[in-house]
Order: structure tokens, then sequence, then C-alpha cells
């Protein structure tokens, strides 16, 4: 399969002045003032196939929304080498651009004043599209994403949910072979998220759609993506199979007891885990308390025997560990614990 | 071409879509052409003429010059510094279109649309209310049409030019309304070109400033002989290309260290 992004020592410089402190400070700013130069993408290296999903996530100002405008060529990179789709995405921006699609979750890509449909018509002229492959892809589009009754009413009056349908079908109006979501589910309701998903499923297995996701809800990732590309500070911390993750991270189960008598202590449930090599958290809630114990049955039954004995308890769930506590663990503790 | 087209036409509806901003904007050039029709007539008094112009010439003069401003007049600088600030402009760059091309066709939409439910309707009542004289020569006509189109895109270039500069000042809305008031003041819109002291006018001469309201409205009034239209327009046609450059080559810079700014 060849390659759809290839991103090979990435880099991107901001300069950022930091103000002096003080009203002395303040003046000595008007005449000179201090830069830093800040890398927010720092050599970064990777490579995505055609029709592959990749998640790419990261803690906000680790350099996703930076890197991603590299990639689509808004920004220019300050060195390395992009190419995406076979071009150079800053170099050949207008030719570029008509083979990608983009989401951005937080702002609109259509005109607010004026109907879904002139939007439409304006992006069909924009790119092109000719009148059957038009008829014949956006009808589909629309019934998938359900927005027929939409196409009348101005962006200003339709919900959040309702919009960011029609953003996505406006993003992939001209069909491109590459489509770039930046947080797409962003302040949505399960439903629409579903649905968001099915779709995007759909387009995937249909044309063999590239996406390149990046989002905070891990559950979109795992819904959609096989492979997670993880950024910390500029760099990738991670680059592999999302099930490899789990299975290297999140090999155990967490117990979350809650506790009937008030003000167990953690001192008083240390010794419940000994020589199971496990730990206790507190919970999110008052006498609830969760511990992480390997995914073995024997352990697992010990603990819950232990406890049970030593206290009174009004509920018991068993969880495995999510993803989003995996991708905590990493970022606290560094992918180096794995 | 066909999606230049088109946003004029998306442009068109979207200053549909607010008909009251479209009412009041009669009122205030009404009022605008009424408060100056009777300063000029007192300036006038009995007097024929002042500096070649007689009073018929001025009021047709300060009618047409607030008529074809509705026109070439429009806050595409005010849109792209707003788009700037917000980090719109990402939005725009990943569309396979030329960005200030758009935005000067979205200014046309508006112009053509202000000009053909605004002013057209708005001269007809300012000429029932006011003396103005119409020109019966056909090439007069002509001549204010190209002349109008090439103010148009001077103006548009200063708005293109302003907005842009955005990208270097994070919020320059004060040099926004600097410029406003310098077009008024200088395009001859308040007040004709001939009337400002010599060694203005001098100065004038090489700004682009007159390339956008003086000249279309002496073309209109006849107060132009047919050498100076010719100059005038030939002028308005220099700066036109000349202004191209430096938008080009900001357009260029600040692509390059382009921040966008909001995430």
């Amino acid at each position: 399969m060849e390659n759809m992004i290839e991103v090979k020592d990435l880099r991107k410089e901001f300069k950022s002045h930091s103000s002096r402190s003080g009203l002395k400070g303040a003046f000595r700013d008007l005449l000179t003032r201090q830069y830093k130069v800040v890398p927010a993408v720092n050599d970064i290296s990777f490579t995505v196939k055609r029709g592959e999903m990749v998640g790419y996530i990261g803690e906000n100002g680790a350099g996703k929304s930076t890197s991603i405008k590299m990639l689509t060529g808004i920004l220019t990179p300050t060195s390395g080498i992009v190419r995406v789709n076979g071009m150079d995405p800053h170099k050949e921006r207008e030719q570029f651009v008509r083979s990608i699609g983009v989401v951005f979750g937080q702002r609109s890509q259509l005109w607010w004043d004026i109907a879904v449909q002139e939007s439409f018509r304006l992006l069909k002229k924009v790119y092109n599209v000719p009148d059957e492959l038009y008829h014949v892809h956006m009808n589909h589009v629309i019934e998938s994403l359900d927005i027929g009754p939409l196409l009348d009413k101005p962006v200003r009056k339709l919900s959040l949910g309702q919009r960011m349908r029609c953003e996505l079908a406006a993003a992939l109006l001209h069909n491109p072979p590459l489509l770039f979501l930046d947080e797409p589910t962003i302040g949505l309701d399960v439903l629409v998220k579903l649905k968001i998903r099915e779709f995007l499923k759909e387009m995937n297995a249909k044309y063999n759609t590239t996406v390149l996701l990046t989002t905070h809800d891990l559950s979109d990732i795992e819904a959609l993506c096989e492979r997670v590309v993880m950024l910390d500070e500029g760099k990738i911390i991670y680059d592999g199979q999302l099930d490899s993750l789990r299975s290297n991270w999140g090999e155990g189960k967490q117990i979350e007891f809650q506790f009937a008598d008030a003000g167990v202590t953690k001192e008083e449930l240390q010794p419940l885990l000994a020589q199971l090599d496990g730990a206790w958290t507190p919970g999110d809630r008052q006498n609830v308390w969760i511990a992480n114990v390997l995914n073995e049955e024997q352990v697992i039954s010990e603990v819950i025997g232990r406890v049970v004995a030593a206290h009174k308890i009004t509920d018991l769930k068993v969880h495995e560990i999510s993803i989003e506590d995996i991708i905590r663990n990493i970022y606290e503790e560094g992918i180096t614990n794995g | 071409m066909g999606k230049y087209i088109e946003m004029i036409r998306i442009r068109f509806l979207m200053m549909l879509a607010y008909r009251t901003n479209y009412y009041s904007g009669i009122l205030i050039y009404s009022i605008n052409i009424g408060a100056y029709y009777f300063l000029w007539t007192a300036i006038y008094g009995g007097k024929e003429t002042i500096e070649g112009m007689s009073a018929l010439q001025m009021t047709s003069y300060v009618a047409i010059a607030w008529m074809a401003r509705a026109f070439y007049f429009n806050n595409i600088d005010r849109e792209i510094a707003q788009e700037i600030k917000e980090g719109k402009v990402a939005v725009e760059l990943i569309r396979p279109y030329n960005y200030l091309l758009m935005k000067t066709m979205q200014g046309l939409g508006e112009g053509i649309f202000r000009l053909s439910f605004f002013s057209m309707p708005g001269m007809i009542i300012v000429a029932l209310i006011f003396p103005i004289v119409f020109s019966t020569h056909p090439a007069t006509w002509l001549l204010f049409a190209v002349s109008l189109m090439f103010s148009f895109l001077i103006n548009m270039q200063i708005n293109l030019l302003t907005g842009i500069l955005t990208f270097f000042f994070y919020n320059n809305t004060g040099l926004i309304r600097a410029k406003r008031v310098v077009i008024d003041l200088f395009s001859g819109l308040l007040l004709p070109i001939s009337f400002f002291p010599g060694w203005a006018q001098q100065v004038m001469n090489y700004l682009p400033f007159q390339g956008i309201s003086y000249v279309p409205s002496m073309i209109f009034t006849e107060s132009f002989s047919r050498p100076e239209i010719i100059h005038a327009v030939w002028f308005q046609v220099v700066w036109v290309l000349i202004l191209i450059l430096p938008i080009q080559i900001i357009w260029l810079i600040a692509r390059k260290q382009l921040v966008v700014q909001g995430g």
C-alpha cells in the first residue's frame, strides 16, 4: 500500500515574546522585546498509508493542531519534509487542498448567514464537482447523515449537532481521498457521535478514505482507529496499534469497592493487598476505593474475598482499565514504564 | 472563474439576509447628501462658480460621490482583520482558491448589491428633492462606469492591504479607522481635490486616494475636459497596477510566518 502521508523530521518553531514584569518592564518592552523560540512540533516523523484511520492524540498544547495545520498547508514548517498525497502541502497549496477534506470542530467553514445548500452549491463550484457525480455522492452523504431537512436553513439557526453533520458533509463534498478531522465530536451528544462514527466508517469502507482524527474523546478513537499516534510536548511518544497499547499498559483490572462505614483509610486497606502486587487509589466518591490488580482469576477472587471479609461493602464493580486511564498513565509516568 | 462568480452571488444572498442594514444605510446616505447640499449652498452664497465648478455641478458632485461610495465602499478590511484575529483564515486557506481574489469578489458582490438596490433608487429620490444635472452623453456614462470600476479596485486594494497587516499587528482596529478617515478626506468625497491648496494638490498627485472618489465624480459632473478624463483614468490604472505589488509581497511574507490564533 502506498503512503498517503509522509512526514520526516517535521519541526515548527514559534517565536514568543516574554513580557518583563512591572511598569518599568512594560516600558522596556516598548523598546526591546525578549523573544523565546519555542518548538511546538519537535522533529516528528511518521507515515500513514492509504485507507488507514489514524487517531492523533495528545494533551492540549502537545502540537496536534500545529502539525495538522502543516499537513493541510496552512502553516509553513520551520524544517523537515511533508509529503501528503504526493504533494508539498504548502508550496502547491491550491492544487493540494483539492485532494483533502478538513473539519475543524471549533470553527465553522460554512457560511454563517446563508442556507446550507447555498454553501454546498458554492463549494461544488469551488471544487469543480461535475453535476452527476455531485448528485450521486451527495445524495448518499445527505441521506446517511440525515441532513436533508436542514438544507434550506441558515447555518446560524442550526444546533451544534446539526451543524457538525453539515460540516462533515461539506468536507466530503468533493469526495477527497484524505480527511482531516480536528476534534469533530467536541460538545456533541451520544447519538450524533454515533451517527458520525458510523458514517466515517462507511466512507472509509466505500471509498478507502484515509482519515486522520484528533480528539480528546478517546471513545471516538476506540470506535474508529486501529492505530494511534500520541504526541507530547511536540514529540511522538507512541505510534502503533491501539490494541498493543492496551495489552502493554492495560493488563490489570480495577475493582471498585464502596464501603459501608465511613472513614476507611488507605493504611487500613493496604495490608489486604499483601503479596498480590496491587495498589489502592481513591475513587471519585466518598468511601470508594479502587484496587488496581493483575488480570488473573485467582488474584481477583482473593482480593474480593479479603476485602469482604474485613469490611462491610455496599457496592462492588470490576472494570477493565480504560484506554483513557492507560493514556493518562503514559502521560504521567512516561512511556518507559510500560 | 465560476467559483469567483458564485462568490458574488453568495455575497448578494448574504446582503439580503440582513435587510435592516440596508434600510438604515439608505437613511444615513440621504442625511449625508442633504447635509452636504445645504453646506455647499451656504458656501456658494450668491457666487456663480468656485474653482471652476458651478453650484449645480457641486450638488451633483456631492450626490454622485456618495452614491458611488455605496458601490466602492465595503468593510472587507475589517472582515479580513476579524478572520485573522479569530483564526478563521485557516479555513480559507484549505480552500482551493486565492483568498484575496475571493475577498475582492465578495466586495464586488456587496458593491453590485448596493449599486442596484441602493444607489440607483437612492439617486432617483435625491434627484427629485435636490437639483441635480445628469449628463445626456452616453460617453460620459460609459467613462463614469469605467472609472467607477477602477475606484472600486483601488479602494479594495487599500482595504486588502490594511486587512492583511493584521497578520503583523494582531489588532489593527486603529489603523482601519484611520484609513477610513484618510480615504473619505483625500479621495475627494468630502471636498473636491481642486479645492485643496496648491501644495496639497501636488502631494495628492503622488497618492492613490483621488482615484477613489474624485475622478469618477468629476467625470460624472462633466467638470473634467476630455484630456483631463483620459489622464485621470490612466492615473487610476497605474495605481491599480502599482498596488498589486505591496499586497502580493505582504501576503507572501504573512503566509510564511502565519500564526493561526486560537489553536
